[in-house]
């Protein structure tokens, strides 16, 4: 399906749906082609490639709503689906802030090229593919004789969608994504098989870590896990690493929703204005970085895109509120998901801060663990480095840290300057001081 | 009924059914409905026409699909519809559908994976895909099976009423019955959400090897959560029931026990404290508890891990793992549970399979190509989430049976430790070994006696070691009530599992440093 194709499709859908009786509408369509590839023992292990597609549906009659998707996008299947999903809408129950986005909030979308989509995505072959993967797997297994296996891999992606909505929003978006990764698992004489990963993703090829380095990096940090023991329990300094960074911070922002705040399932509510963090804590929803992973001009509520600072400084300086959620709290809605995230970086990298840290852990990695949105109680498996006057001494494993997320955030006395480029939420290396640990 | 052919009538039902508010239809064939009367009644025969493919037409794509060489190839067609109701703040506010078909095509040479997926069930497109799996390999082409051997299954998951003859306004009472009698129960309650989940799947396997099989597997939850306010402190939690079940599952005596089940898990929650810090003897509840087991052994049983050596457990087979009177399996024939499966997705029967006998590990959970790989035979593990994924081992309904000891015997034995009751999430890392689980709801253990009320504590420990530290196991085996979504390699599958009440003697707790 080509762009008008879809454009049309999309018009009609909205065009059928009122017909079917339906007040408001909002339609998306999206096309997708995925290409995965895997090196192992010196050969291609899986190869993967598909293209799908899908409709996305919502429909408001008489302030009653529901939500439909489909793969089939044939106009005689969807005449049929698009008639009964109306009908069964008619069946729920009115609710007065189900409504399609105030059409105000459309206006003022950027226009600019946020680059999401690399033109050079084409001319990437197959056999491209293969050998970066291959590649990957190579430079793993040259790194050391203590490997037991080791799996390089390569993927590719690209997308096209357009949205429509029955009360004037139309947009289209589309982009490509790349991947490269290698993984080793090494023996370790004390039992056990430590295992080590590197992955980087972004929206173009070039801008890919080298298959070179992710090979070596897994074989690094797999290496850095033998001999891994859990240390006694007590109050630790912590790093915690830029790329695993997005577990901590993402508790934070289901309760920073508007849909949490109206559920009374959030520890911030009523704390806008006040701290939830120390100085060292600004997060921004930025949608306009170039290349972002997460960027973008408008978001599935159709609300143009904003640049907008959520904690300043530890201070609460934002909800993300959607539409539905937005109008039932009395609010202007302005996004209910974040689109990338970046903060006040520091001035120091990884090195440097671990050599800042007299004694403390390295935090490479969650495992499982959780924490309440409705009171900010938290409590998470870590996997990483013992740190003693500056120096990585042993791998840290079957450790938890535990407390509470106001007093943790409050705790965070640096972030460092490595923001993590392959991913949208692009965080640095984060310093806490006193963190409740328990080992042995 | 004379010369009228099964399509036609299919046609006419379907009409007379669409007049109320059933989920809508997805008719494939916009000439042809598809819901029939009875599924139960459906033979290999209805699933071709389900799909609008022939025995002949899926030859030919495997012909394409094997023509650079593979030696295996197979077809998986699924057709899914799933509808979910929510309410919130009183309403019913909220209801989704989804509809996904398509049919995913793996070509397999040794023990690499071709794969590609098509969403149009047409010849030209499928066959499109299969040339595209065929890429795995590079040889002289090989041939479709020149006959199918048919498998009709058993049926573990019998109900009474398919989903998709329920409609909308059948499952809203429940939620407005359920929403009335927690805000009456309890005066503390100040806000509920709940919904009511179903879905149903059509499956039609070919492969290579001549099998061809078919399933229905119907799927349905339900859920209430609640938040509580008491002298300025919130808590809230919630309570679940999911398995493949009809709508006769759904009683008004199992609804009042969810709601009183969100309830309790929640008041209880003011009085909780955070234990200490550290390793301690810990209990574990009946039940859900057997997370325990999915995330200390499971995965790290899994074949296509052990294949790759990547597993803690790869050198342990016909070891002694744990005491004599430990045993574990998984196993998908319990009767409509949300693991359990007619056949997994590789066209295999499925079985109960152990894992740990009397102490001793002893099969891991195989997919055809590690089956092939260890020369054991298949133990219908092989699972997808859907015909966009390949099939990789997984679980179904992992559990512990029961033991030599009482649950009263196993609470009074421990000193100061935890009794866990109530859990989230987990994970493991299969190479070191090391998998932990969050828990929501517990209690503190003091001098043998349950005390304080505790929550939010992750537990984490080292597989072989915590299976080797499991002291005592109760004869009070229970299955978890609630769903559960296991995933891995990026694709999520239903599973369940199910423990006695059981000591492991020392494990690290996530609590606070006194």
């Amino acid at each position: 399906m080509n762009r008008n194709e879809r454009r049309e499709l999309a018009h009609w859908v909205v065009k059928q749906t009122l017909k079917a009786g339906a007040d408001e509408v909002s339609a998306y369509i999206s096309n997708y082609r995925q290409v995965d590839c895997s090196y192992r023992d010196e050969k291609l292990e899986e190869l993967n490639e598909s293209t799908q597609n899908s409709l996305s549906l919502n429909i408001y009659v008489d302030h009653k709503y529901s939500g439909h998707t489909t793969n089939d996008l044939r106009r005689d299947a969807l005449t049929g689906f698009i008639e009964e999903a109306t009908a069964m809408t008619k069946f729920l129950e009115p609710d007065e802030f189900r409504a399609l986005t105030d059409p105000k909030f459309y206006k003022g979308r950027q226009n600019m090229d946020l680059e999401k989509a690399d033109p050079a995505y084409d001319s990437i072959t197959a056999d491209k593919r293969v050998k970066m993967a291959r590649q990957a797997e190579n430079a793993a297994k040259n790194q050391s004789d203590k490997i037991i296996t080791c799996t390089g891999a390569y993927g590719d992606s690209y997308a096209e969608a357009i949205r429509v909505h029955s009360n004037g929003f139309e947009g289209e978006s589309s982009g490509t994504s790349h991947y490269n990764y290698a993984e080793a698992t090494m023996e370790d004489k004390n039992g056990g098989r430590p295992s080590g990963y590197y992955y980087g993703q972004c929206r173009y090829f070039e801008d890919l870590p080298t298959s070179q380095f992710c090979g070596e990096d897994a074989v690094r940090r797999a290496l850095a896990k033998v001999g891994q023991k859990k240390l006694p329990s007590g109050r630790y300094d912590m790093l915690i690493e830029n790329r695993t960074a997005g577990r901590l911070l993402s508790s934070l922002y289901s309760p920073m929703t508007a849909r949490n705040i109206s559920r009374k399932n959030s520890f911030l509510d009523g704390k806008l204005g006040q701290r939830v963090g120390s100085e060292k804590l600004t997060m921004i929803d930025d949608p306009f970085v170039i290349r972002g992973m997460g960027s973008r001009l408008f978001d599935g509520d159709g609300i143009s895109a904003q640049k907008r600072v959520m904690i300043d400084k530890g201070i609460f300086k934002a909800y993300y509120i959607d539409n539905y959620y937005g109008r039932k709290l009395d609010m202007e809605p302005t996004s209910g998901g974040t689109s990338n995230i970046i903060m006040e970086y520091g001035t120091k990298d990884l090195n440097t801060m671990i050599k800042g840290i007299k004694k403390g852990i390295l935090v490479n990695s969650f495992l499982g663990g959780n924490s309440n949105d409705t009171t900010g109680d938290f409590s998470y498996g870590i996997v990483g480095q013992y740190i003693e006057d500056g120096q990585l001494i042993h791998g840290v494993n079957e450790m938890n840290i535990s407390g509470n997320l106001i007093d943790l955030w409050q705790q965070l006395v640096d972030v460092g300057k490595d923001a993590n480029p392959y991913s949208s939420w692009r965080l640095p290396t984060l310093q806490f001081h006193d963190v409740e640990c328990s080992g042995a | 009924m004379g010369n009228i052919t099964r399509r036609k009538f299919l046609k006419t039902g379907a009409q007379g059914v669409a007049l109320a508010s059933v989920p809508f239809l997805f008719r494939i064939n916009p000439l042809a409905a598809l819901a029939t009367p009875n599924p139960d009644a459906m033979t290999l025969r209805d699933y071709f026409d389900h799909f609008g493919v022939t025995e002949t037409a899926a030859k030919e794509v495997m012909e394409a699909a094997l023509s650079k060489g593979g030696d295996f190839c197979d077809l998986y067609f699924q057709h899914t519809v799933s509808t979910y109701i929510g309410l919130e703040d009183n309403v019913v506010n909220r209801a989704y559908t989804n509809v996904d078909l398509g049919v995913g095509i793996r070509v397999v040479k040794g023990d690499q994976t071709g794969f590609s997926f098509t969403e149009e069930i047409s010849p030209k497109a499928m066959k499109l895909a299969a040339k595209t799996a065929a890429n795995i390999a590079s040889g002289p082409g090989g041939s479709a099976p020149g006959s199918f051997n048919p498998y009709d299954p058993p049926n573990y998951y019998p109900i009474e009423t398919d989903w998709e003859t329920v409609g909308v306004e059948s499952k809203m009472p429940i939620l407005r019955t359920m929403n009335d009698m927690i805000f009456g129960l309890d005066k503390r309650i100040i806000k509920s959400r709940s919904g009511f989940g179903d879905d149903t799947s059509y499956i039609l396997y070919l492969n290579s090897d001549g099998i061809i099989t078919y399933d229905y597997q119907p799927s349905s939850s339900l859920f209430i959560s609640c938040t509580a306010e008491q002298d300025g402190q919130v808590e809230s939690s919630y309570a679940d029931y999911a398995g493949r079940y009809g709508m006769e599952f759904f009683t008004p005596e199992k609804v009042e026990r969810l709601v009183k089940k969100s309830i309790d898990r929640t008041v209880v929650l003011f009085d909780a404290v955070k234990p200490d810090a550290g390793e301690m003897p810990v209990v574990l509840g009946a039940g859900s508890s057997g997370i325990l087991l999915h995330e200390a052994i499971g995965h790290g049983m899994e074949a296509d891990f052990n294949r790759k050596n990547t597993s803690i457990f790869a050198d342990k087979i016909d070891k002694p793992v744990a005491e004599k009177f430990v045993s574990i399996v998984d196993d998908g024939t319990n009767k409509n549970m949300r693991g359990s499966i007619n056949i997994d997705d590789e066209g295999q029967p499925t079985e109960k399979t152990y894992l740990v006998r009397d102490g001793i590990l002893r099969s891991y959970m195989h997919d055809l190509i590690s089956a092939k790989y260890y020369k054991v035979k298949p133990t219908g593990s092989g699972r997808r989430e859907s015909f966009r994924y390949m099939p990789i081992p997984r679980m179904r309904n992992t559990y512990m049976l029961d033991g030599p000891h009482t649950r009263d015997e196993i609470i009074a034995s421990v000193k100061k430790g935890l009794y866990a009751e109530h859990f989230a999430n987990g994970q493991v890392q299969i190479g070191a070994g090391d998998f932990s689980f969050y828990v929501k709801n517990g209690r503190l253990i003091e001098d043998g006696k349950l005390t304080k009320p505790v929550k939010d504590i992750n537990i984490i420990g080292n597989g072989p070691q915590v299976l080797s530290k499991v002291t005592m196991v109760a004869n009070d085996l229970t299955f978890a009530e609630g769903g559960w979504t296991c995933g891995k390699a990026g694709q999520g599958v239903p599973v369940s599992m199910g423990l006695p009440t059981v000591k492991v003697s020392a494990i690290t707790v996530g609590g606070v440093n006194s």
